[in-house]
């Protein structure tokens, strides 16, 4: 693997009002994420309003910022010039509710250490205005 | 109720060349399947009274979509009442449906769909591997449903589609051996096809050893850019008695929209929301997937197809990986010949209108040395983010 960290050079987020907290949380060190306060559903991507009952009260709250890897992929294509491979791509599923998928990096093992239903949690690591999501597997 | 699919048929098919790049510029490419589709339908460019296409002009030099409806109207001289493109919808098939649409509520009776593409051009232009245009490398931000893949190094479609293939291989046992005998097929059934990219057959073992993009995706699971265009005429069957060609019908449609694609929100990685199309186009008829006598399956990832050919219930959840192994039950002599004419994998990136053209060209009987036994009755899908699916007959 070439020096730095892997699959970089990124493309950065643009920032919206809705969702700024899930990319600026981490100067926090949390992880935000859009909730329904009538229902007690998570939305993610976050919504201006709950599609389960239909709430206009959503807003971001911190959750735990565990999971596990719902699938993942071992990337060896740079799609960019000088872009850092071999990266693990990840859906991973927060511990908070079913179907609740993040896309991010897993680092912090071999690539070839990952695997689908492995525990991770996260990290964050800052480039500019925001504080991007990663995540690690949780020590046994 | 007639069903508004039951009023329209298709009467003309045309394809340019196509090439990595191409010499001609994108709107003589696009004139050039316009006219053949004319052409082939026995009108002129005055009969044509709708035009639709998709996406639409994205005028920003990535060749995903270099050519608009305007253009292609003045270059024809067309007069069109209606026309219609959306990046919204139905993606690739979407352009059809609404052509149908236009047709069966009584807005027109002729309407020309193209689909023109330049991404061979375009990445000839920068270099390198680039995003899924094949666009200039950009420091801008990501906006929309790619942005939350983005900043991960998933600046292209197929490490999320490796998320798929990874899952669905984790849930049923399936096999890169299965998987390749996709790539494996179009390469055999481009042999055959003049019109195609990559001609030169390949094996399981060359599959096994090609290089890795996005694990378990290798190079050859991944379609190839290109220029050319493809245009498709659709008609009022009122027309059919004076057409040259026997008319396609269109016995049903299906369409869906949703997924990770679309927005993070739906599903396990283990099946599309074009289950819902499929669900929608048999509901429509009195066939049944026993009746099909070939499959023009989307296959801009290969995992794509044994996900669609669940979703059209051509094979049961998680079966269709056995299905394919080895290549018998999808040959041209096979159970289901699949994309016959090579597939986006081998002859190109058509977004899904080489597979409508190829279906037209089966079932008029001018597929040349691919040709099928009089097939009657076919399949086709196009889509990874919107979803739509076309069930034809004689
Ligand atoms: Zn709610």
């Amino acid at each position: 693997m070439a020096e730095g960290v892997a699959s970089e050079p990124r493309i950065l987020p643009g920032l919206s009002a809705l969702n700024r907290p899930y990319w600026t949380g981490g100067a926090e060190g949390r992880l935000m994420i859009a909730r329904c306060g009538a229902c007690g559903f998570y939305l993610h991507p976050p919504m201006p309003a709950c599609r389960r009952c239909g709430s206009d009260d959503v807003g971001p709250q911190a959750v735990s910022g565990r999971g596990r890897i719902a699938s993942f992929t071992i990337n060896h294509q740079a799609w960019m010039p000088g872009m850092r491979v071999p990266f693990v791509f990840v859906a991973v599923e927060l511990e908070e509710q079913a179907g609740l998928h993040v896309f991010s990096n897993v680092e912090g093992c071999a690539p070839e250490a990952v695997a689908a239903g492995m525990a991770v949690e996260v990290f964050f690591r800052a480039a500019e205005d925001v504080h991007l999501p990663f995540f690690r597997p949780v020590a046994p | 109720m007639i069903l508004p699919e039951r009023k329209v048929c298709i009467s003309g098919a045309g394809q340019s060349e196509v090439a990595r790049p191409s010499s001609r510029d994108a709107l003589a490419l696009t004139v050039d399947a316009c006219r053949g589709a004319i052409a082939a339908a026995g009108l002129t460019p005055g009969d044509i009274d709708g035009l639709a296409t998709y996406p639409g002009l994205i005028a920003n030099g990535d060749g995903m979509s270099p050519v608009g409806a305007t253009e292609t109207m003045i270059a024809l001289g067309l007069s069109p009442t209606w026309v219609g493109a959306s990046t919204e919808g139905h993606a690739h098939m979407g352009a059809i449906f609404n052509a149908i649409q236009a047709i069966a509520s009584g807005l027109c009776r002729h309407v020309l769909v193209f689909r023109t593409v330049a991404q061979a051009t375009a990445r000839a232009q920068v270099h390198h591997a680039g995003i899924i245009g094949g666009a200039q490398a950009t420091t801008a931000r990501s906006w929309g449903g790619m942005a939350w893949q983005m900043p991960y190094g998933a600046v292209s479609a197929a490490p999320l589609f490796a998320l798929y293939a990874q899952a669905y291989f984790a849930r049923y046992g399936a096999t890169s051996r299965q998987l390749g005998a996709i790539a494996v097929n179009s390469r055999r059934m481009a042999a055959l096809n003049p019109n195609a990219i990559y001609r030169d057959p390949i094996t399981i073992e060359d599959y096994l050893a090609a290089r890795m993009i996005s694990d378990p995706l290798r190079i050859y699971d991944c379609d190839t850019h290109i220029d050319g265009s493809t245009a498709i005429l659709l008609s009022h069957v009122d027309c059919a008695a004076d057409l040259p060609r026997p008319p396609i019908l269109i016995e049903a449609m299906g369409m869906a929209i949703g997924g990770f694609g679309a927005g993070l929100h739906e599903g396990d990685f283990t099946r599309l929301p074009a289950d819902r199309a499929g669900e929608m186009l048999w509901s429509r008829t009195e066939l049944t997937p026993a009746d099909l006598d070939f499959a023009q399956i989307y296959d801009g990832f290969s995992i794509l197809t044994l996900l669609w050919l669940e979703a059209l219930a051509i094979c049961g959840r998680g079966e269709a990986a056995a299905f394919v192994e080895g290549g018998a039950r999808i040959a041209l002599d096979g159970v289901l010949p699949l994309n016959t004419g090579g597939g986006q994998l081998s002859a190109g990136r058509f977004h899904g209108y080489g597979h409508l053209f190829e279906a037209c060209a089966q079932l008029w009987g001018e597929a040349g040395a691919r040709q099928l036994a009089d097939p009657q009755v076919g399949v086709v899908s196009n889509g990874g983010f919107g979803y739509g699916a076309l069930l034809l007959r004689r």
